[in-house]
């Protein structure tokens, strides 16, 4: 085989050919994949992990940053998404942005992500028994508890214990918060006046150096790149995994498991590299590390004679219950500086709704409506950034200067997410009228709301109107139960359960149907709460390493 | 407000060009002090710099001064780091050229302030979206006008014309944001 041939095709001379049957194979090389790969690699285990795009060059993150800030680039230009190899479609109630929300290469979503890693709550792993909505999580807050903690040194979490209504913790956080802002200080007093309780944010930003990384230095486009390697993305973890051992191949989509030893058993990933081969990697365990969309989609791809309706899809869950966070949120003006879009990241929330979303404070009405958690979020990069308005056309010179002054300086916002209800009907299923770059079909995302979300989502514009107004904000715009969009947090879809006929993988994250294949996604959580998803899925990450690990 | 060749390098921050680009532009300067260089790039004075900071005279504010010298420093490490960059500025110039000798009988960086503007918006460069692919309009956006701007309102002291000694773009890091207005 010559290297242009070993190489798949890409001409850099990398070998992307199988390795011999290996302890473990990893499929995905986002934050769940990178975690589990080194702690295993770090345990002794041979581990490859296979890889969809590529690996990103991090000298060409200042240029990425470039790309996030002028005009004709759009977001999935800034990580090279679209094209074949990411078709998808969109045919529910809810047109689904798939390409915004993730990104594929070593580092996966994280590369563009927030950074917001919080804890879910006790609560969220019993929403079925505490709402009557959702599903339960076959495990508890307390079975999760030191996988968070590990999670937290692991990512490099900069918090404060300084939040009420956080679920109990064993340690400090790994890092100091990042102060409040001036902006976070504005608002200080009405929600003092208003009985609404605000605390310091969990970041997965370095507030100092941490694990050979430095602290922040302000660029403030965290979304959708940081240039300085501060904010924690898994590119860094995979760098881990290499260091211990793992093998990691880019630009190798894998298309299907294959079983054999009997239908309980994948025998083989069989992925093809850019020039159209087709490889397959043998392995003792796999595990799917590929997101909350296109890990259901392997598992659909995998159909065969023993498994029509796809692999360890016996209960039909595969793709179903499609959960999203919903995003709220309400901005105007003050007529005072508000000192914004110095830094890319949040500084202060309230997560005083999240148990008890319809409770009244003394200046704020209660609700009896049946709601979802609420989060609440005040932003630091609320109203334009001025070059991006500097860049966006018309006016230069005096004329440019006297819109930026205009426009920049005395806008406030805040965020929040919203929980949404599991709906079966959310799905992903194949489009077997598209097929992507390798002849595969493509995804198909159907999404929709129901009338709680719906209800929770006015009843978080209710709190961010009554704070806003409190402030002595001219609220200018709202998103809301008519306007709301996704937080690109793909979860459900492969949920976990004790009931085989209920769910895809067991508390263990093993699929109930085939014996040595593992799931560690998003796509495992049965309820999704209402906080960023990054730090469960690296707890459960962290997790799943421990029973694979015990069972090679 | 005067720029300096201290706020170009600050500005390269934003741009790709930190560390090892922007070092070199300090010692092409140095270089420079002493002999003009041969004419095998740009340097001061270059037909391709007298456009670009043509330019920025016309799309910079007018309180702004020192352009020269920002916009030479700035675009020479963009040269450097970037040859892909410099070959589009190259056929945007151009093409400014022509249309200014077609209309005005002299190269674009030739005419003055208020002519350059009347082109510029002529040619419909103002109403026009950056487009590195485009029409000859979207090109001088990409490659000349929002280049500049680009520079300029990344840099601390572009922001603090509008406000905010940290804009976004710029590693000004995460004192600033703390800070209240002065």
């Amino acid at each position: 085989m010559s290297g242009r041939e070993r190489d798949g095709g890409v001409g850099d001379g990398v070998d992307r050919t199988p390795s011999k049957r290996v302890d473990v194979c990893v499929v995905g090389a986002g934050p769940a994949g990178a975690l589990v790969a080194t702690d295993l690699a770090r345990a002794g285990h041979d581990v490859v992990v296979l890889e969809a795009g590529p690996r990103f060059d991090p000298a060409e993150r200042l240029e990425r940053m470039e790309r996030s800030i002028r005009p004709s680039y759009d977001r999935a230009d800034v990580w090279g998404m679209g094209g074949d190899r990411d078709a998808f479609s969109s045919t529910g109630e809810l047109y689904y942005p798939l390409n915004a929300a993730r990104v594929k290469g070593v580092g996966g979503s994280t590369l563009h992500w927030q950074g917001m890693v919080m804890r879910l709550h006790e609560s969220d792993f019993e929403r079925r028994t505490r709402s009557g909505y959702g599903a339960d999580w076959p495990i508890d807050y307390d079975d999760l508890r030191p996988y968070y903690a590990r999670a937290e040194r692991r990512l490099g979490v900069a918090g404060a214990s300084d939040n009420p209504f956080a679920p109990p913790r064993e340690e400090p956080h790994p890092l100091p918060a990042f102060p409040p802002s001036y902006s976070d200080s504005l608002f200080a007093p009405a929600c003092e006046r208003l009985g609404v309780t605000t605390h310091s944010v969990p970041n997965a930003r370095n507030s100092e150096a941490y694990d050979g990384r430095s602290a922040c230095v302000g660029y403030g486009t965290c979304q959708p790149v940081c240039p300085s390697g501060a904010k924690w993305s898994a590119d860094h973890e995979i760098a881990r995994a290499e260091e211990a051992g793992a093998r990691v191949v880019d630009r190798a989509a894998v298309g299907r498991l294959v079983t054999g030893e009997g239908d309980d058993r994948v025998t083989g990933a069989v992925y093809a590299t850019p020039d159209g081969a087709e490889h397959r990697q043998e392995a003792r365990r796999f595990v799917l590390a590929a997101g909350g969309v296109e890990t259901p989609r392997l598992l659909l791809l995998s159909r065969s004679p023993d498994h029509p309706d796809g692999l360890a899809n016996s209960s039909g869950l595969v793709g179903r219950y499609f959960t999203e966070h919903l995003f709220a949120g309400a901005g105007g003006r003050l007529d005072e500086p508000t000192r914004q879009n110095h830094v890319g990241f949040n500084t202060t929330e309230s997560h005083q709704f999240y148990d008890d979303p319809g409770a009244g404070t003394g200046g704020v009405p209660s609700s009896d409506a049946d709601l979802a958690p609420i989060k609440l979020e005040f932003l630091n990069y609320a109203g334009p950034s001025p070059v991006e308005t500097a860049l966006s056309g018309g006016e230069w010179g005096d004329a440019l200067l006297s819109r930026l002054r205009e426009e920049y300086g005395t806008h406030v916002a805040m965020g929040g997410l919203v929980e949404q209800t599991p709906r079966r009907e959310n799905r992903v299923t194949l489009d077997p009228s598209r097929t992507d770059d390798h002849g595969n079909p493509v995804p198909d995302v159907r999404w929709s709301l129901d009338a709680r979300t719906r209800r929770t989502l006015a009843r978080a514009n209710e709190l961010q109107h009554a704070i806003l107004e409190e402030t002595g904000v001219d609220v200018e715009w709202t998103v809301g139960p008519a306007t709301t969009g996704p937080a690109y947090h793909h979860m459900g879809t492969t949920r976990m359960g004790t009931d085989p006929t209920a769910s895809v993988v067991d508390a263990r994250l093993r699929t109930h149907e085939v014996r040595n294949l593992s799931v560690a996604s998003s796509s495992v959580f049965p309820t999704g709460g209402a906080m960023n998803p990054t730090l469960t899925i690296a707890a459960l990450a962290l997790k799943c390493a421990d029973h694979v690990r015990e069972a090679l | 407000m005067e720029l300096t060749r201290r706020d170009a390098l600050a500005a390269l921050a934003s741009a790709g060009v930190v560390g090892g680009g922007a070092a070199a532009a300090l010692a092409r300067e140095r270089r420079e002090a002493t002999a003009r260089r041969p004419t095998d790039g740009e340097s001061a004075g270059s037909p391709l710099l007298d456009a670009l900071v043509a330019t920025a005279e016309v799309v910079y504010p007018e309180e702004v001064s020192g352009v020269p010298a920002f916009v030479e420093t700035y675009s020479l490490a963009r040269f450097d780091a970037r040859p892909d960059y410099r070959a589009g500025v190259r056929d945007a110039v151009e093409e400014l050229d022509d249309h200014a000798r077609a209309w005005y009988d002299e190269a674009y960086a030739a005419l003055d302030r208020g002519t350059r503007d009347d082109l510029l918006r002529s040619m419909g460069v103002d109403a026009a979206e950056e487009d590195p692919e485009g029409t000859t309009a979207e090109r001088v956006r990409f490659y000349a006008v929002n280049e500049l701007l680009f520079a300029l309102y990344t840099s601390p002291a572009g922001g603090r014309l509008v406000g905010i000694e940290n804009p976004q773009g710029h590693p000004g890091g995460t004192e600033s944001y703390r800070r209240g207005p002065r």
